[in-house]
């Protein structure tokens, strides 16, 4: 259901391209500035700490993915698994390997650097402490270990934010002095947290946009964009604070205009379909799997994907006066280090609160993070809510585990039911 | 003990319980008091000195092996997990379990981990419990938590049991496994040493019992296996030596690991239901006194035999392999892992990696606790065998 | 008379069924599925509309007095007509094949051998459609591809080397033949059909005619068609005519049985588990994942590792003693599991009681996860027609859900296009009742 007018690009879209582009362009120059480098992960991640070090993030998620939409990623993989690697493990791990045996260069073209540091923020996810021991055999680089524990019995203990913050003073904190030469200055750490929280204030606000009808924003494949930044470099920056507020600004005159949301294939003419989408999404074929949701009219008004880096919609922000606890409960807090009775719960509110016509689970075969539960998650929700759950399989980066015609087919007939239900349900109520 | 059992008879009795999805050992033992309770507890490591403690029985829930028909199970998982937790699924859902009173999940990986999760909404009247082993090994920091994590376990326990879990009771626990750990040391020293007295195939059975038996009769049942095999003259052979890695999780099937044997190959060591033999050192005092819950604490980031599972702070991954495979005096290494087992196959090329550069020749195969077929697994462990006489003898 | 079409464009088949305007199945036609969607979709619906003008005709014999045996008769004389309006294609596409430049040293030869496995293939077409023809199919490239070989082997000699040239051109004609247009159609073939039976019968001959007159007159108006399957993406019709399979098959079931509340349905590439209200209502599905384990396919290739036809493999499962515990639904390890069985001397019969059982196993998984079994229980697809796979099912099924009734109907094929047709003639009364609404 998209238009063919013209794609309008808007000035937060190009603005976050910049952003990202800029962001490649000072890692790959790092060697040259002298700036460090500290490899970690999305969920969890320090980026306010680093900058305190000038150190400048690698992010292997986010190389892997960006390998993914430029169709590098099925040689990579490829190469990892000539090399002694599995078929059965994460192919985000195989690819980031693959890409620095091609030579590792990154999506400006420009190679990028040997991180310095492999900053092993383990939060929510099993294989990110094997992937950064792999790299960490491969590159000759020290790594330090983040251990967040996990929140399976449904909360954050003090016992937990006081074991991370006393790995952030006594392990991380000396390491990062140690590698950049800076000392560490609090001050600063504030300050910084400070323009996270406006950044967090403004995403929030596009994330809950979604409420209105016709929603004027995607939350799942739109919202991908909208985390960029955030979760990457840009969290406690001037640079992220002006985008966020744009994006902001830019979707609140969109909910003005009674608009719908930008695809790549034009503006979504008529919302058929409101739908909370859990997983993460296949990055090889990303495009294509947008289209298959936007032909139909379904638009996904939250996603919990989204919130792998933190979960602010439901009320978390960084706090400047208790700087590390802060950080602690920011890992504590994101997505994946949720038990499965509170994604179950989450994802009920989602439906609820964002009054979706239903829920769909895009199961991937990398992450068992994810993926371990997500059938049980699709019962607890759907007896819940009373609303129908849609299950397809792909995966983050693997081309060979994207069968479109295989998915089109579920996201079709998924769609289809949904539909007559309703149709139903209306005629029930008439 | 009045009468001596055989080696045959000792085995053939573990290997009902091996066999046993009814559960009937530990039952047995619920059902002698009113007031028993029971913990079960997956792979790869619980404390089961707390459970203990607490007046609890430990039981080590490792699937189901090839034996159990997996429906329920099957219908929470995609095709690409692994498949211990189906079986798992399958044993609760079909109301085997349902005599367990406390199910703890250890943090051995994301599947296990939701498993936690799941357990905590598909039954829902039991205690669950997330073990999160700490990924930190400074006493004064991962010590500090895991001490707390052992004492939260022992709160989420005592008002089943109505046992508060003392520092002396802990203490006593903490004993009673390193004894069994002890014994469970001479065992695998006897199979290092004579093989040919120690099948793998017999080992592990007597080394599976620990599952559903108290501590004290696993003991008890462990010395008297090691004294009849001791014993027991039995023919020499020729077997290549090897250790077998990568197994510490979804057990590979009885007849794959006679199959190992039987293709030529003495298992001289192997990570089978590791949480017997966690800690390189005595638990006891190894806080210097500072109390059982530390001493716990100490031994896990101080003595914590290396494992997939668990984070090394430094390179050079596959060394302590290389050390297994010289103190074994084995010859090669075989890499058993479970398809989709994340740990598992993410550190395999790491330690494989190791192996070669130290000339230790290695083979690997991925199996599932349910595999049917041990014919292309003969040929390749047969062959792997022969290949390593070969060198031996050039 | 208005008549609604549903179409399920399938992996391996294709079918159509025909309803009347009551919503009563009145035709139903099938073809074997082609790269060319539209032909295969074409073909399935004139079958489906030849197969209801001989509902007509039935009822306007019975209506005349006349004898049934007639209507079979008649029945299978127009099939031949059929065959043989398909059989004087083949030979064209056949002879053209031949003109082409790559046969230019064989032509002569090729050309002579042609004419006497055509004038075989003549002589062997009214044996097709005796009364109780062993036929494996009725599909016009089995039947005809068979007449060939035969005609071929017989013409070419044992070691000649012309029967694979003769064979070549078997293959290229064929594929030309089910991507052409041949007037197949009642209306056109029922003369030639009928004077041949009327030549031979003693009774009735004027009702016969009568009857095949009303019928060539009713004039069969498609409303609305709806297309469904596998291949519906790619079927010349609107986006709103076009519905998933889930939703056809749960819509058929429900029309089959009115009292289905769970649907399986087992095919050559995909296994689903459907449930459904009691409208016949879609409220969850399951498919199997990208892995094709557990599905027709998998029964298929054990047939072919043991060099069985795959109608053979139900019956000799169910001479089983005991049931071997068989642990691989993964096709590409089935063989290998096999083989391994029968070297450790496990009867033929017992694993395939086993392998049975196996892909039972994985349908019982996909409906757990769907949401379980629920009285009434209805089962379709290939795998439906397998007495082995059905008696797995019926055990495992009281074993886990308690007793349910099961249905198979013996038109189950059907199931997705009778719901696509469904949805043909509840859509048109809609929009009627909407237009008298607005008038």
């Amino acid at each position: 259901m998209t238009t063919a007018a013209p794609v309008r690009k808007d000035r937060a879209m190009e603005l976050q391209k910049e952003l990202i582009a800029s962001y490649f362009t000072r890692l790959s120059r790092a060697p040259q500035t002298g700036a460090k480098t500290v490899a970690t992960f999305v969920p969890g991640n320090l980026s306010e700490l680093l900058q305190c070090f000038d150190a400048v993030p690698v992010l292997p998620e986010i190389n892997a993915l960006q390998s993914g939409m430029r169709k590098l990623s099925g040689n990579y993989i490829s190469e990892a698994e000539r090399r002694g690697h599995s078929e059965d493990v994460c192919t985000y791990v195989k690819c980031d390997l693959g890409m620095f045996d091609a030579g590792n260069v990154g999506p400006t073209g420009e190679k990028l650097p040997v991180p310095d540091l492999l900053l092993l923020s383990y939060t929510g996810c099993f294989t990110f402490m094997k992937w950064f021991e792999l790299l960490r055999e491969k590159l000759d680089r020290p790594s330090v270990m983040l251990h967040v524990p996990y929140q399976g019995q449904g909360k954050a203990t003090p016992e937990m934010r006081r074991y991370i913050v006393e790995q952030l003073e006594r392990v991380v904190i000396p390491e990062l002095e140690k590698l950049t030469g800076v000392k560490f200055d609090v001050d600063r750490l504030r300050e910084k947290l400070a323009l996270s929280v406006k950044a967090e204030d403004d995403l929030v606000a596009v994330w809950e946009s979604a409420k209105n009808r016709p929603s004027p924003i995607d939350g799942y494949f739109g919202g991908v964009y909208y985390i960029g930044p955030i979760f990457t470099a840009f969290r406690g920056t001037q640079e992220g604070c002006d985008y966020y507020s744009v994006l902001r600004e830019e979707t609140m005159q969109r909910v003005r205009e009674g608009r719908g949301p930008v695809t790549p294939d034009g503006e979504m003419s008529e919302e058929k379909f409101r739908l909370v989408v859990e997983g993460p999404p296949n990055w090889t074929h990303f495009r294509e799997f947008w289209k298959m949701f936007s032909d139909e009219g379904a638009v996904a008004v939250a996603s919990t994907y989204t919130k792998v880096g933190g979960l602010y919609d439901r009320g978390f922000r960084h706090d400047p006066k208790d700087p590390l606890g802060t950080l602690a409960d920011y890992c504590l807090g994101c997505y994946t280090n949720h038990s499965l009775p509170d994604r179950v719960d989450l994802i009920s509110k989602y439906v609820e609160e964002y009054e979706a016509d239903g829920f769909l689970i895009n199961s991937v075969k990398s992450c068992a993070s994810f993926s371990a539960g997500q059938l049980l998650i699709l019962r607890e929700v759907e007896k819940r809510t009373g609303r129908t759950g849609g299950f397809i399989e792909s995966d983050l980066v693997d081309p060979r585990y994207f069968s479109a015609a295989n998915i089109k087919n579920r996201i079709e007939s998924y769609l289809q039911m949904v539909d007559q239900k309703r149709a139903a349900a209306a005629g029930a109520a008439s | 003990m009045t009468t001596q059992r055989t080696t045959a008879e000792i085995t053939a009795a573990c290997e009902e319980m091996y066999y046993d999805l009814s559960f009937a050992a530990p039952r047995r033992w619920k059902d002698a008091s009113p007031d028993r309770k029971v913990a079960g507890y997956l792979p790869v490591f619980c404390p089961r000195e707390v459970v203990h403690a607490a007046g609890m029985l430990p039981l080590g829930i490792s699937g189901a092996g090839d034996w159990l028909e997996v429906i329920r199970g099957d219908a929470y998982y995609q095709s690409y997990l692994c498949h211990i937790p189906r079986s798992t699924v399958e044993l609760a859902l079909s109301g085997r379990l349902d005599f367990v009173d406390a199910m703890l999940f250890p943090s051995t990986c994301d599947v296990i981990r939701n498993l936690s999760g799941m357990w905590q909404m598909l039954k829902p009247g039991c205690v669950v419990r997330y073990v999160d082993v700490p990924q930190n090994y400074d006493p004064e920091i991962g010590g500090r938590f895991w001490q707390g994590e052992l004492r939260g376990v022992a709160e989420a326990l005592s008002p089943l049991s109505g046992i508060e879990v003392t520092d002396e009771r802990l203490a006593a626990s903490i004993r009673a496994y390193d004894e069994n750990r002890a014994a469970i040391d001479a065992m695998y020293a006897l199979r290092r040493d004579r093989p040919e007295r120690a099948p793998t195939s017999e080992v592990y059975l007597v080394l599976r019992a620990a599952n559903v038996l108290p501590v004290g009769e696993h003991t008890a049942l462990v010395r008297e296996y090691v004294a009849a095999a001791e014993a027991t003259p039995r023919k020499s052979i020729d077997a290549s030596r090897v250790v077998v890695v990568g197994a510490f999780c979804e057990q590979p099937p009885l007849g794959l690991i006679k199959t190992i044997e039987r293709s030529g190959c003495f298992v001289v060591d192997d990570d089978f239901l590791l949480v017997n033999r966690w800690y390189t050192a005595p638990v006891a005092g190894a806080s210097g006194g500072r109390g059982a819950f530390a001493d716990l604490a100490s031994a896990f980031v101080r003595s914590t035999t290396p494992t997939a599972t668990m984070y090394s702070p430094k390179s050079g991954r596959g060394r302590p392999l290389i050390d297994r495979v010289r103190a074994a005096r084995a010859e090669g290494v075989i890499f058993a892992a479970p398809s989709f087992c994340t740990p598992a196959l993410l550190d395999q090329p790491m330690l494989s990696d190791a192996l070669d550069a130290a000339g230790i020749p290695w083979t690997a195969f991925k199996y599932a606790e349910n595999t049917g077929q041990f014919q292309p697994i003969r040929e390749q462990t047969g062959t792997f065998a022969d290949t390593m006489k070969l060198w031996e003898a050039a | 008379m208005r008549c609604f079409t549903g179409v399920d464009l399938g992996s391996t088949t294709s079918k159509a069924v025909v309803l009347d305007e009551r919503g009563e199945t009145i035709g139903r036609g099938i073809t074997n599925s082609r790269s060319n969607y539209e032909m295969a979709s074409q073909v399935a619906r004139t079958e489906a509309f030849v197969n209801a003008k001989f509902t007509l005709f039935r009822r306007a014999l019975s209506a005349r007095g006349g004898s049934l045996g007639l209507a079979e008769a008649l029945e299978r004389s127009f099939r031949q007509e059929q065959y043989l309006a398909q059989l004087r294609l083949l030979e064209r596409c056949a002879r053209s094949e031949l003109d082409g430049a790559r046969y230019d040293a064989v032509r002569a030869g090729a050309s002579k051998r042609l004419d006497a496995v055509f004038a075989g293939m003549h002589e062997d077409a009214p044996l097709w459609f005796l009364p109780g023809a062993n036929r494996k199919s009725d599909f016009f490239r089995d039947l005809a591809g068979t007449s060939w070989q035969v005609r071929a082997e017989r013409v070419a000699g044992p070691g000649d080397g012309g029967i694979a040239l003769l064979m070549a051109l078997y293959d290229k004609a064929i594929l030309r033949v089910e991507n052409e247009a041949v007037e197949l159609g009642f209306d056109a073939n029922i003369d030639p059909a009928l004077d041949r039976v009327l030549a031979s019968a003693s009774s009735d001959r004027d009702a016969c005619r009568a009857a095949a007159e009303e019928a060539r007159a009713t004039v069969l108006e498609d409303v609305r068609s709806v297309g469904t399957g596998y291949g519906r993406a790619r079927l010349p019709f609107p986006k709103d005519r076009i519905r998933s399979e889930i939703l056809c098959h749960g819509l058929g079931a429900h029309a089959m049985f009115p009292a289905t509340r769970t649907v399986l349905d087992i095919g050559g590439q995909d296994t689903k588990a459907i449930q459904v209200d009691p409208e016949g209502i879609v409220s969850s599905f399951q498919m199997n994942d990208r892995c094709a384990a557990g599905c027709g396919r998998y029964l298929g290739y054990i047939a072919d590792e043991m060099n069985l036809g795959l109608h053979e493999l139900g019956p000799l499962a169910q001479r089983a003693t005991r049931t071997v515990r068989i642990s691989s639904t993964c096709t590409v390890f089935a063989g290998a599991e096999l083989r391994e069985r029968l070297t450790l001397g496990e009867k033929r019969e017992d694993i395939l009681s086993g392998l049975h059982r196996s892909i039972i196993l994985r349908a019982m998984s996909l409906l757990a996860r769907s949401g379980g079994v629920a009285d009434e229980f209805t089962f379709t697809g290939g795998v439906a027609n397998n007495p082995a796979a059905v008696e797995a099912l019926r055990g495992l099924v009281r074993e886990n859900y308690g007793e349910r009734i099961l249905n198979i109907s013996p038109n189950s094929i059907y199931t997705g296009a009778l719901g696509a047709a469904l949805f043909a003639f509840r859509d048109t009364a809609r929009e009627d009742a909407l237009a008298k609404e607005a008038a």
